[in-house]
């Protein structure tokens, strides 16, 4: 698994645990603003939605709005 | 000061807080009701005489030699047996009781060697001290031959039997029931042929079930039981008290010295995780610190292809961080980054970070109990607003209703698991606690002697969520949850979503048995047995954390607790049971790349500024990457350089040739540690390390207990390991000028404000301190979340079950879950340096017979062990211990190297491997994988070391 397919994974992951949360999208979005290094939010979101859940999907999104593409 | 032993009481300490007082030999004393007159006489410093009696048992009143006079009794009971009662007056030196004494010494000298100036024990031996004590001066009987001459039992690598100094007071029989609680010995034939056997008559010590803790030889008052090192170097001159490096239970010690060399390892009785009580591996397994194999001095080389040159400590600072410089210059402050060890001390820890946060100039700093325990650190932060368990061990006590997830006790926590085994069985006329043990393998705990489990919920492995969450919606829709509590202590909104979640059908124990394989009916009984059964507390380990779900289980571990008021009070609670010694310690002292000692999140401006104000340098607000992320960005060449302290992270951590391709494509690996291990075959750097014998320092145990480690004799290598991270320091230009750990610990507590009140001043005057040490609990606290949870409202997290991605299949049809065994520890460094390789010389595949019988293996047999990430061999042993479809191996020995199967999934929320499960497949094998070969031939070839040239 390259590093990217490992982050999606990690990214879709933590969508399927935080899917039963209030607000999972808000969920997702803290949990990778916390523990998440600067190189792989912006692999993450150089990345697109491509192959992440709706959910993780819209919090890569959300996460990028806030702190631009890169 | 010259040697003594610690003092011994006779009988153990009373409870009672009803005082009582009397009069012994003219002098009041006034004592608990329920201690015996011979405790009560030691305590205001009267000695009578006793052989059969030590504080560490129960009294039983055999030897008849600490007979009393008691003014309006007639006779002359027994001080060990006979209680303490109002106004009582006892006299305890008497003419008739001098010549009582005098004869019952008489008939013990009479079957017993005399030949105490050659005797292992002399000068330490109770019944030479007894003879002086009542004057014996001559024996008048011929010398019996009942117990002379016999044969000694040596099978024991670190003590011997010598039956024909036995006086057969049974002190190792009961320490063996009562302390340790294995049962091993007994007392063979009646009156003058009574012997102690372990196990039957052809058992010899190494044979039998004895689990060497050494209670036995700590109990005998005789050479019958004795050290082998005492025999070999005579008795020590000194001791200190230090605290053991193995596991989370951090027992205290007394290291017993002859000048700086060590004699032995004693468990101190006033060792609050310990009570006195140790296991094989703290009371024996010490001898790997003067191992030939340690490396001393420092070495370094251009290539992982070239040798090993030793160097001096000024070149390998310099040219490490030549070499960090380099680095950093050439890619970047980011492609850096370091790695804690939860063996080291929190001192040695927290520098390690400072010099990775402050020095490298990122946060890219992960300790090893990421692939452990940081899933508590999230579960319990998340729903108890800290990462720690609740409980001190003595509130094990108190517990009505033990349930064990995860964990195996008896195996990785020994000496906790020996008070936890004690409460089980019950003592007194009060009965024991009840058991609950949710594990897919019928561990050791499960049924040992006067002990059964109530419920044994044989999982299969990766569902604890599912059980767990059943279990919750058994607790909810029987209404068993205790509303009162969680209206006073939690969030009631989020308890009702949860409550709403759990009572869902799809929940339910019938629902999920095909997924759990546990029995709905089982499973409900034991959850109404949590739920009703007063005190019940939750202990935990591995088995929980190290799943794709680790951190959900955590939290609904809590879940649980809170649904049934079982927090805030002694005999209930969370327990993560810690897998090495300072794991607790490392994940305190801010060595996980998000957050600052005491669980404050970087991006938490206050307290990172506090940081800056006090170390001078701006610290970047952004999480840094954990160990799994190193090793990726490694392999995509951006993370170049890693000092790592005290972890063998090829060895222990998931998927080893993921592992070794991160490292192999680093430019420079600094490894610090005791020995060259599996990490340093790809290192560039290699620091000498010092053992936990050579240092100063502190250690937090499972409990949140800090507790001093005192240096016993001088490191071989030079240097304590907080002083090579400080070498580095300066060497890079940092400022950096410690003298001693106290100061370390000064700026802890300065900048930590659960730690505020933490000091070695403090530590040497209270023994140890469990954190929080704050003003308002100056003390420490035994208990957390008395009055309140730590976040002010308990929070209640819906946990779903997602099942792992790891999935059995036609090619891979087992489930493989690994673990450890008792006389090993973690990947073994330590104890396969060892004797204790006597017990456990390789590691085992443990298969059920079915699956055994289908692929032709039988015990004894090689197997190759094969998953999606890789296979190794090694041999098998059939036993029902694991279920159909189960398999479990340890992972001790480096040339098993079991992580060369383990996967790259890990918990969700966390990244802690998921070790516990893993999709495989055994067959017959001749012998050692191409992996196997491979991986020998490297390390023969990476471990060379040539002394450096002289410059001409």
């Amino acid at each position: 698994m390259s590093t990217v397919e490992h982050i999606v994974y990690m990214a879709n992951q933590i969508a399927a645990n935080l899917a039963t949360d209030k607000d999972p999208v808000r969920a997702i979005v803290n949990h990778i603003e916390l523990f998440w290094d600067p190189r792989m939010k912006a692999l993450i979101k150089a990345h697109g939605d491509v192959g992440l859940s709706p959910n993780a999907a819209a919090a890569i999104e959300q996460i990028a709005k806030q702190h631009g593409p890169g | 000061m010259t040697y003594q032993s610690q003092d011994d009481f006779g009988t153990p300490a009373s409870r009672s807080d009803e005082m009582l007082s009397c009069v012994i030999d003219g002098r009041a004393v006034t004592v608990p009701a329920g201690t015996s007159i011979m405790r009560a006489a030691a305590e205001q410093g009267t000695s009578i005489p006793k052989l059969c009696a030590t504080d560490s048992v129960k009294s039983f009143g055999s030897c008849r030699l600490c007979l009393v006079e008691i003014e309006g009794r007639k006779g002359t009971p027994a001080s060990c047996t006979t209680p303490v009662e109002p106004g009582m007056v006892v006299h305890t030196q008497t003419p008739h009781l001098a010549k009582l004494r005098k004869g019952v010494m008489e008939l013990y000298i009479s079957d017993h060697p005399l030949d105490c100036l050659t005797c292992a024990a002399n000068g330490d031996c109770e019944l030479q001290d007894q003879a002086g004590a009542v004057g014996l001066r001559d024996v008048r009987y011929d010398v019996q031959s009942h117990h002379l001459g016999q044969a000694k039992d040596h099978s024991n690598p670190y003590f011997d039997f010598d039956p024909s100094k036995c006086i057969t007071c049974s002190r190792c029989v009961r320490a063996c029931d009562e302390v340790q609680g294995t049962l091993a010995l007994t007392v063979e034939g009646r009156g003058w042929d009574s012997k102690i056997s372990a196990g039957l008559a052809s058992d010899n010590f190494l044979g039998s079930e004895c689990v060497s803790c050494g209670a036995c030889v700590q109990a005998c008052p005789t050479a019958t039981l004795v050290e082998k090192k005492i025999v070999e170097v005579g008795t020590p001159e000194r001791s200190v008290i230090t605290t053991c490096a193995y596991c989370g239970v951090g027992c205290t010690f007394r290291a017993e010295m002859r000048g700086e060399q060590m004699v032995r390892m004693v468990p101190h009785k006033d060792g609050k995780a310990n009570r006195g009580h140790s296991c094989v591996k703290g009371r024996f397994a010490w001898g790997y610190a003067q191992h030939q194999e340690r490396i001393l001095k420092p070495m370094i080389r251009k290539s992982v292809s070239d040798p090993w040159v030793t160097v001096e400590w000024d070149e390998a600072f310099a040219y490490t961080v030549s070499e960090l410089k380099r680095i950093s210059e050439a890619y970047g402050k980011h492609a850096l980054g370091g790695i804690t060890s939860s063996r080291c001390t929190n001192e040695e820890t927290f520098l390690v970070q400072k010099l990775v946060r402050a020095g490298f100039g990122n946060n890219n700093v992960d300790t090893c109990a990421r692939v452990c325990h940081s899933p508590t650190g999230y579960g319990l932060k998340t729903t108890f607003g800290t990462s720690a368990g609740t409980q001190d061990f003595d509130s094990v006590e108190d517990c009505d209703v033990i349930l064990i997830i995860g964990a195996n006790p008896t195996d990785a926590h020994p000496v906790f698991a020996s008070r936890m085994k004690r409460r089980l069985r019950g003592q007194d006329g009060r009965p024991g606690a009840k058991l609950i043990v949710i594990d897919p393998r019928r561990t050791d705990i499960v049924r040992s002697p006067h002990i059964e489990a109530q419920h044994h919920l044989a999982l299969r492995p990766g569902t604890n969520v599912a059980v767990l969450t059943a279990m919750a919606h058994v607790i909810v829709t029987e209404a068993l949850a205790d509303e009162a509590f969680i209206k006073l202590r939690c969030d009631w909104d989020e308890y009702s979503h949860w409550a709403e979640f759990v009572s869902n059908a799809r929940n339910s124990p019938e629902h999920l048995q095909p997924v759990t394989l546990v029995d709905a009916e089982e499973l409900r009984a034991a959850a109404r047995l949590y739920a009703t059964g007063d005190n019940g507390a939750i202990y935990y380990g591995l088995g929980v954390t190290e799943h794709s779900q680790g951190s959900s289980t955590v939290m609904a571990i809590a879940n649980l607790a809170m649904a049934t008021g079982n927090i805030g009070r002694r005999g209930v609670g969370v327990n993560p049971l810690r897998g090495q010694n300072n794991v607790q310690g490392a994940c305190d002292m801010g060595s996980f790349p998000h957050e600052l000692s005491g669980y404050r999140h970087i991006s938490d401006g206050d307290a990172r500024r506090l940081f800056e104000a006090d170390w001078g340098v701006p610290l970047d607000p952004e999480p840094g990457l954990r160990i799994p992320n190193m090793l990726d960005a490694a392999v995509d060449g951006v993370f170049k350089a890693l000092y790592v302290q005290g972890e063998d992270i090829l060895q222990s951590d998931p998927n080893t040739k993921h592992v070794s391709a991160g490292l192999a494509a680093m430019e420079c690996v600094i490894v610090h540690d005791l020995f060259l291990n599996e990490t340093a075959n790809y290192a560039h750097i290699f620091l000498p390390g010092s053992t936990f014998l050579e240092k100063n320092g502190t250690f937090t145990n499972a409990e949140r207990r800090i507790q001093p480690v005192r240096k016993v004799m001088t490191p071989l290598n030079g240097l304590e390991d907080w002083e090579v991270t400080q070498g580095l320091a300066q060497a890079m230009g940092l400022d950096w000028h410690y003298s001693h750990p106290s100061e370390i610990m000064d700026e802890i507590a300065r900048l930590t404000p659960s730690f505020a009140g933490v000091s070695f001043n403090r530590l040497n005057e209270t023994g140890s301190l469990q954190w929080p040490v704050t003003p308002d609990a100056p003390d420490g606290s035994p208990i957390m979340h008395v009055d309140g949870f730590v976040r002010g409202k308990g929070r209640f997290v819906v946990t779903d079950y997602v099942p792992t991605d790891e999935k059995t299949g036609p090619r891979f049809p087992l489930l493989l879950t690994t673990g450890r065994i008792l006389s090993h520890y973690n990947v073994g460094a330590q104890t396969r340096r060892t004797e204790n390789v006597a017990w456990h010389p390789e590691d085992l595949l443990e298969i059920h017979p079915v699956d055994a019988e289908d692929r032709g293996v039988k015990t004894g047999d090689w197997v190759k062990l094969a998953s999606r990430a890789g296979e190794t061999t090694l041999r098998a042993t059939v036993t029902d211990r694991v279920a159909p479809g189960v398999v479990y191996t340890t992972f001790h020995h480096a040339v098993t190297q079991a992580n060369v199967v383990t996967t790259d999934y890990s918990d969700w929320a966390t990244n802690c491997p998921e070790y516990k499960v893993t999709a495989v497949q055994i067959s017959a094998s001749n012998g050692p994988t191409d992996w196997q070969e491979d991986y020998e031939a490297l390390s023969e070839r990476s471990r060379r070391i040539v002394a450096k040239v002289p410059a001409e």
